[in-house]
């Protein structure tokens, strides 16, 4: 009797428990159905930018959101990404409508190619006509219909001074293929970055639509994988800074800081040829305010408000007003600001078909497991042993009962 | 209306491991254009060089982490009860903190600059390459998942009954007797399910490899990743691999759950 007194009393207690739980659940539905209400007259704008790309107010720094709700009373829910895959990713999965987003180069085509974006309204953006010419109408969106310059950057060699014996002139992308630095060499632990490096060795187009140059440039990669102390991509900062490693490709944005961090590293665009990157800004197709958008990408490019962006990134800005109105030791910085013909030498990537992006994903596995046995039977027989195991234990166990 | 309990496991199981389940297997049989396929899983067999490594490796941190994880178990079972919660507690602390931060930890102690190296180089000894190798890809994972080996262990350990093992010594029984013929297959539901335990996350891991192998040591999570992050986006290649790693994972704990049954048949047989 006391026993289902118990379990009745347990019983209880849980419904009331979940009751609770929904009445809780219908209480916060509620109310943020209520605020978004009486909101609705105040537009909020959803920005999807890269980490730590935007002034904050950290660091003395305008705080370049707030400004901007400040001035226009539209509010921005900012969130930020890891790389231009796992933007894609995202906005391929749905969830989340975004108003502006801040892509690379190549995934902008990409992204225009597939419909994605929205074609912008230039009225709405008069301070576009502060962007470099040299920056309109890229590659990647040929009649910039769709796209405004945020930043750019170049891919550099960090080198150790004291490491390194050639001196700054002589340092090209061949040095990542020098036996010499065996085992001290950082590679990008990123196919398209990696890949352009070999292809820019071999005199290839870094968008190259021919199969033969990727398979050649992926021989290059597995030449030079015995000379690779390991694939990183941050991770260059303490591999570099600790001086465990003499020499790294990667991003001219991050020399600043790197150096700053070990006076040893210095860090060197090869004139010859190298990658140039364009981050711009877009306003996706199912963005839900198209206009207030346009607003915001106008704000961004305003000189005032770009000079506050581009001293807290450390990347260079398409706006030669802001780069005049810079540091000296920054504004002349061959680092941040490379002279014409390295420019122009440099390349910019492009979207590819997805039959070359699959090619570059199985190649760059392939320079990874070089020297692995790749048998797809091997497979098919591991699954089969498991199977056979498994059935060993079940006969085992039916002989010893 | 009435909801019983039950009801909510329903919901939760529907929600949060079936939809996710069908969703994996949709994709994994079907092409971008949403047609039924099977190449997929035909091209998951190019990688079977990756399956065989993680394999590898995860069951060497495995056999390593029980070799560990046993004794010490073992141990702390035998200190006196007013101690064990603090043991038990200690092995549990670098849990507490982040996985990442545990492994980058690592990274720094294991370094041609790094710590050992350094002690090494100062009497006199030439750095060995610690980073960057399988090896230091297993250590990486023994370090992170010990604890799930320690624990489902030492737990069946302290209910075995000391009355027992007191009676096989009453009974003429050697140290090493009562420990293959008692302690060992009392503990066995524990053993398997730490390896279980273990096992699972190894083999699937992924951040591990990435920042001790020095990116050359790719493992089936890299793979999984690299579907949905790399390159080119392909959730239907990255679900085919995830289910042929699920099966895998499978008929391993089928395997594991034979010997455990087998082990309580026979509790059961000898205690009648």
């Amino acid at each position: 009797m006391k026993k289902l007194g118990e379990k009745l009393l347990k019983k209880k207690f849980i419904m009331s428990f979940i009751s609770i739980f929904f009445v809780i659940l219908l209480i916060l539905l509620g109310i943020s159905l209520a605020f978004k209400n009486s909101s609705s007259n105040n537009i909020t704008l959803n920005v999807y930018n890269w980490g730590e790309y935007i002034a904050d107010g950290t660091d003395g720094t305008l705080n370049v959101n707030e400004e901007f709700t400040k001035q226009t009373g539209i509010r921005i829910n900012y969130s930020t990404f890891q790389s231009n895959e796992a933007l894609y990713a995202k906005m391929q999965s749905g969830g989340t409508k975004y108003d502006v987003i801040i892509p690379s180069d190549y995934m902008i085509s990409k992204m225009i190619n597939q419909g994605m974006l929205r074609e912008l309204n230039y009225n709405n953006i008069p301070n576009f006509s502060f962007i470099d010419d040299t920056f309109k109408n890229s590659n990647y969106d040929p009649e910039n219909k769709y796209s405004v310059p945020y930043t750019f950057g170049t891919v550099g060699i960090f080198y150790n001074k004291k490491m390194v014996q050639e001196n700054e002139d002589s340092i090209s992308f061949n040095i990542l293929w020098d036996k010499k630095y065996t085992g001290k060499i950082l590679m990008f632990d990123n196919p398209r970055d990696a890949f352009a490096i070999a292809q820019i060795r071999l005199g290839l187009s870094v968008n190259s639509d021919n199969v033969n140059d990727w398979y050649r440039s992926a021989e290059e990669l597995k030449k030079q994988k015995p000379l690779v102390q390991s694939y990183v991509m941050d991770q260059i900062f303490d591999k570099m800074g600790n001086n465990e490693a003499a020499i790294a490709p990667y991003y001219s944005g991050d020399a600043p800081l790197l150096m700053k961090r070990n006076p040893d590293i210095g860090f060197v665009i090869p004139k010859d040829g190298t990658t140039k990157f364009v981050d711009a800004m877009c306003i996706p197709k199912d963005s839900e305010h198209p206009e207030a958008a346009e607003a915001y990408i106008n704000f961004m490019c305003r000189p005032d408000i770009a000079i506050e962006n581009i001293k807290y990134i450390g990347y260079s800005s398409p706006e030669s007003i802001v780069k005049e109105n810079l540091d000296p030791e920054v504004k002349n910085s061959k680092i941040c600001y490379p002279d014409e013909e390295t420019l122009n030498n440099a390349q910019t990537f492009t979207s590819l078909t997805n039959e070359i992006n699959s090619l570059i994903d199985d190649l760059w596995v392939s320079v990874k497991t070089d020297g692995d046995n790749n048998n797809p039977f091997a497979l098919v027989l591991v699954i089969l042993m498991f199977v056979l195991l498994y059935l060993l234990a079940v006969i085992y166990q039916k002989k010893k009962s | 209306m009435k909801l019983k309990p039950s009801a909510i496991y329903i919901i939760w199981m529907t929600l949060f491991t079936l939809i996710p389940m069908a969703l994996v297997l949709y994709f994994a049989f079907t092409n971008p254009m949403g047609k039924f396929t099977l190449d997929n899983i035909i091209n998951v067999g190019r990688y079977s060089s990756i399956f065989l490594k993680s394999i590898w490796l995860g069951a060497l941190s495995t056999i390593i982490c029980l070799l560990i994880g046993y004794p010490l178990a073992y141990m702390i079972s035998k200190v006196n009860t007013k101690y064990q919660n603090i043991m038990v507690m200690l092995i549990m602390l670098p849990m507490w903190m982040n996985f990442l931060l545990r492994t980058y930890a690592w990274m720094t102690i294991l370094e041609n600059n790094g710590i050992i190296n350094n002690i090494l180089s100062s009497i006199g000894i030439a750095p060995l390459s610690l980073i960057n190798t399988s090896g230091a890809v297993v250590l990486g994972m023994v370090y992170n998942f010990l604890p799930y080996m320690i624990l489902p262990i030492y737990s069946i350990i302290v209910k075995i009954d000391k009355k027992i093992i007191e009676a096989a010594q009453d009974l003429g029984a050697g140290k090493r007797k009562v420990f293959s013929k008692i302690l060992l297959p009392l503990s066995i539901p524990g053993i398997i399910s730490g390896i279980t335990m273990v096992f699972v996350p190894a083999v699937s891991t992924f951040i591990i490899s990435k920042m001790l192998g020095g990116g050359s040591n790719i493992l089936i999570g890299d793979l999984i990743e690299m579907q949905f992050l790399g390159n080119s986006y392909n959730p239907h290649l990255g679900s085919a691999i995830s289910l042929v790693l699920m099966i895998l994972i499978l008929i391993s704990i089928g395997i594991m759950n034979r010997f455990d049954r087998s082990s309580i048949n026979e509790d059961y047989m000898s205690h009648h």
